[in-house]
């Protein structure tokens, strides 16, 4: 079978002071993937709430640590994948482990005090969440907006 | 990727302007220059956001915690300048209803 996406990983320390710098990173996948300024923009609020999840509840009490974002880019929408565990990972095994999620039951750890998912939920197309030793969210955004309601995963704008 | 903010004491509010960004690695910036103005709890607070070129949910949390705090000494909180994308998010939270977000300039 072969492979219709590009796939760039990077690996960063789970410190606050990297959440620009990750957002940077995005703007340049993203810019030459040709999306748009609003599509940029949403992903850019999206990673940073992945990324500061991960940096306020995985590594606690000053433990050093590493964040994995993932970008694979396919002609028609990237996937952007941000996973705490630091090690690198296997996009297609991770793509299969992770499934759609109850809303209401195993992302609760997500949720508490904050808006962080739920800006995820309404600012990106399709949004997984894995939770193991680890938590892994992965986050679509589709090039052409009008294959958004095509699959009906959108979640709009209340 | 940093924020500057500037405070000014003027007669009935403080004046605050926010240049940059305002994340999690900016947030305590925001929340210490806050901090003296909500415990003494006599002013109400126009925050600036027209030089504010990315905010998330760590800002509107705080933006949610100064207009508590404001509203027990019935204080109130204005936001102005915001850009359309900063404005959208104020909006999608559902947190436009209950703050005074208004485009104008400083008055």
């Amino acid at each position: 079978m072969s492979v219709n996406y590009d796939y760039v990983e990077m690996k960063f320390p789970a410190s606050a002071e990297y959440v620009g710098l990750i957002r940077l990173t995005l703007s340049g996948v993203f810019s030459r993937a040709g999306a748009s300024y609003d599509q940029i923009e949403d992903s850019k609020i999206a990673v940073s709430e992945a990324v500061t999840n991960a940096v306020k509840h995985a590594y606690k009490d000053g433990e050093q640590g590493d964040i994995t974002i993932g970008f694979a880019i396919y002609p028609e929408k990237i996937e952007i994948v941000v996973s705490d565990k630091g090690k690198s990972f296997n996009y297609e095994e991770v793509r299969e482990d992770l499934g759609p999620y109850d809303k209401d039951e195993n992302v609760d750890f997500l949720r508490e005090g904050g808006l962080g998912l739920f800006l995820i939920e309404a600012l990106m197309d399709e949004v997984f969440v894995k939770k193991d030793s680890g938590v892994t969210i992965s986050m679509t955004k589709y090039m052409d907006e009008s294959q958004v309601h095509a699959d009906g995963e959108s979640i709009t704008n209340g | 990727m940093n924020l500057t903010i500037m405070t000014e004491k003027r007669d009935s509010h403080y004046f605050m302007t926010l240049d940059g960004e305002l994340d999690l690695y900016t947030a305590s910036k925001f929340q210490e220059a806050l901090e003296p103005i909500k415990s003494e709890g006599t002013h109400d607070i126009k925050i600036d956001l027209s030089k504010l070129s990315y905010m998330d949910s760590t800002g509107l949390g705080i933006f949610v915690g100064t207009l508590k705090s404001l509203g027990k000494n019935n204080n109130e909180l204005y936001v102005i300048g915001a850009s359309e994308r900063i404005e959208r998010l104020f909006e999608i939270t559902g947190l436009k209803d209950l703050m005074n977000i208004t485009k104008g300039d400083e008055s």
